[in-house]
């Protein structure tokens, strides 16, 4: 098989093919950036539990204007924001950590989401409406993923510096009076935000797949934010393409193959990586013996 | 003494909700797993039957998630009806938390089945297909098993069961007659039906209608890019425009399909089952007129 048979011919011969690559590219670019800062803020469960806590919004979205990805992507934004916010501000407020706190709420809006899903009478399965497959992305999502990706990169671009700084000295820009809190805030919407853009379009294990094992492998090659943030788009876009790629030469499901290269990178960079990996400990540990 | 919850739980229902023995004049009370099954027996036990259904009109059976009062209707009934063949997965224990104690009839008893090869994700596994009662020879066979319960639970009114069944199944054999003359209307190499679920093979073999899905029978599974890809290739190789989605199942993939294919989603199917009271596909004998009748239009473009 000839490279372009394998790595051409399915996407020039089909659509589908083009819009699913198109839409994990946009995702990538958005996502990358996102969860470089959820790892380096040690909030990667936090994906998981906002994965949940937009439920009740997009089943809302869903019963109010059916299956239309704008209605279902609001109210899922709102959900996952009004949970994340009541989480942020009971961690302040009280003695409560904001783990524990978020695990609260997020479990409060999962159960009702269930609730109006089961209210509903019918017995189709809401789960399956509400998160799309990345086979079968729409103009209206491909959009979707599209908007948010750019709102994601020009946010961050105003936002880099005292997003780095909130990462790893919050006191020096509580000194400089400067207020963080605003910052996460704003940085919780864009979680928010990448999070609904991956539900809506590829799915839910896409979504949090592709959001957290690119940075989690980045970490091991790379120092700098830019850098870091760079290579998770990079391994986010490059796992999409060969996940594609494996789900159409050999017959596999799309989704969790896409997850599982991306997986792959991870596991190859924990025991191979530049830094901090395991290969790296030994070589360490060889040279102190030496 | 050790008892576990579930024994617990099921002695407690038991004796709270333990079935009453049957007079002449209480309805006997039936719960059905689908509305397809449903329908049969409304057919066949008319005003002296009570019967509940599980999972109702547009609802999805192989994804059904039984609540409380699912166990408490099931622990009360005297006549329990299902569809057999694997359809219902969540039922074994459902009976067995409510201690089911009455008649159980399997609808399926008695029907040969189709076991196919199905090819999902590359892998190869041998399925029972359930939807049997998209053929309606062996829906016949579905309501004399369903007579056959009600009177076993029901002696008194056993010849009374008989009667109605004898009346619809009469009704069902026109049907079935009527949908060969239709079908047969329409030329062999244009019978092929898109659909987004591969819940047809049984109406296919009996019709002699070609139905494809992205899908395997069960709405849970995920499809991979390779299928996709071989369904679009063979709606644009073979001009197929009779493609349809179902009433319980996510419209979106079969959408891009079939605009892909440059073709358009026909309609609504019903598969797996029946509309609310008002809508086209109320009943069984209705469930299939709508079908045919969307189907044949459509076929004739392919």
């Amino acid at each position: 098989m000839s490279f372009s048979e394998l790595a051409l011919q399915p996407f020039i011969e089909f659509a589908f093919m083009r819009r699913a690559l198109i839409g994990l590219l946009a995702l990538a670019l958005g996502c990358g950036p996102v969860g470089v800062f959820l790892v380096l803020r040690r909030m990667s469960l936090m994906g998981d539990a906002l994965a949940h806590a937009i439920l009740p919004g997009a089943a809302i979205g869903y019963l109010a204007a059916g299956l239309s990805v704008g209605a279902m992507g609001i109210g899922g934004f709102a959900a996952g924001l009004i949970v994340a916010l009541i989480a942020g501000l009971v961690a302040r407020a009280t003695d409560l950590r904001e783990d524990a706190s978020l695990a609260a709420t997020f479990l409060i809006s999962l159960a009702l989401g269930v609730m109006i899903v089961t209210l509903r009478g019918s017995a189709v399965d809401l789960m399956h409406v509400l998160f799309g497959s990345v086979l079968a992305v729409d103009d209206e999502a491909l959009l979707l993923v599209a908007s948010i990706s750019s709102i994601t990169l020009a946010a961050l671009a105003v936002f880099y510096r005292p997003l780095v700084v909130e990462c790893f000295d919050p006191g020096f820009l509580k000194a400089m009076g400067v207020n963080g809190g605003l910052y996460h805030i704003g940085f919780l919407m864009l979680v928010v935000l990448n999070l609904v853009a991956g539900f809506q379009a590829l799915g839910t294990l896409m979504a949090l797949g592709l959001l957290l094992l690119p940075p989690a492998a980045a970490t091991f090659w790379a120092d700098e934010i830019w850098a870091l943030a760079a290579l998770s788009v990079a391994f986010a876009a490059v796992a999409g393409l060969i996940g594609l790629l494996i789900s159409y030469h050999i017959n596999v499901p799309s989704g969790p193959t896409i997850v599982l290269t991306a997986g792959a990178f991870y596991i190859a960079s924990v025991l191979f990586g530049r830094r901090g990996s395991i290969a790296d400990r030994l070589l360490i540990r060889a040279h102190r013996a030496a | 003494m050790f008892v576990s919850r579930r024994t617990l739980l099921a002695v407690v229902l038991a004796t709270v909700l333990a079935p009453h023995p049957v007079d002449a004049q209480t309805p006997v009370k039936v719960v059905a797993s689908f509305s397809i099954l449903t329908d049969m027996v409304k057919n066949v036990g008319g005003e002296h039957v009570e019967v509940t259904s599980l999972v109702g009109p547009d609802g999805d059976a192989h994804v059904y998630q039984p609540t409380p009062a699912d166990a408490r209707a099931i622990a009360t009934a005297q006549v329990l009806i299902v569809n057999g063949f694997g359809f219902e997965g969540w039922m074994d224990r459902l009976v067995k938390v409510a201690a089911f104690k009455g008649v159980r009839v399997v609808a399926t008893q008695g029907v040969t089945s189709h076991t196919m090869t199905e090819i999902e994700g590359g892998k190869k596994t041998k399925v029972t297909d359930p939807h049997a009662w998209q053929d309606l020879q062996r829906g016949m066979v579905y309501v004399r098993n369903v007579v056959e319960g009600l009177a076993k639970a029901d002696p008194a009114r056993a010849s009374l069961y008989r009667a109605n069944g004898d009346a619809y199944l009469a009704k069902l054999r026109e049907l079935d007659a009527w949908i060969v003359t239709e079908l047969s209307a329409v030329p062999k190499e244009k019978r092929q039906v898109i659909t987004s679920h591969d819940a047809f093979a049984y109406f296919g073999r009996r019709y002699g209608v070609s139905f494809k899905a992205p899908v395997g029978f069960s709405t849970e599974s995920e499809p991979s890019a390779k299928d996709v890809a071989a369904l679009i290739t063979q709606i644009q190789r073979q001009k197929i425009r009779a493609i349809f989605i179902e009433n319980m199942s996510d419209p979106r993939l079969l959408q891009q399909l079939a605009s892909e294919g440059g073709a358009a989603v026909g309609g609504t199917l019903y598969a797996d089952a029946l509309s609310a009271p008002d809508g086209p596909a109320a009943t069984y004998i209705d469930m299939f007129r709508h079908n045919v009748r969307q189907l044949v239009p459509a076929m004739r473009q392919n």
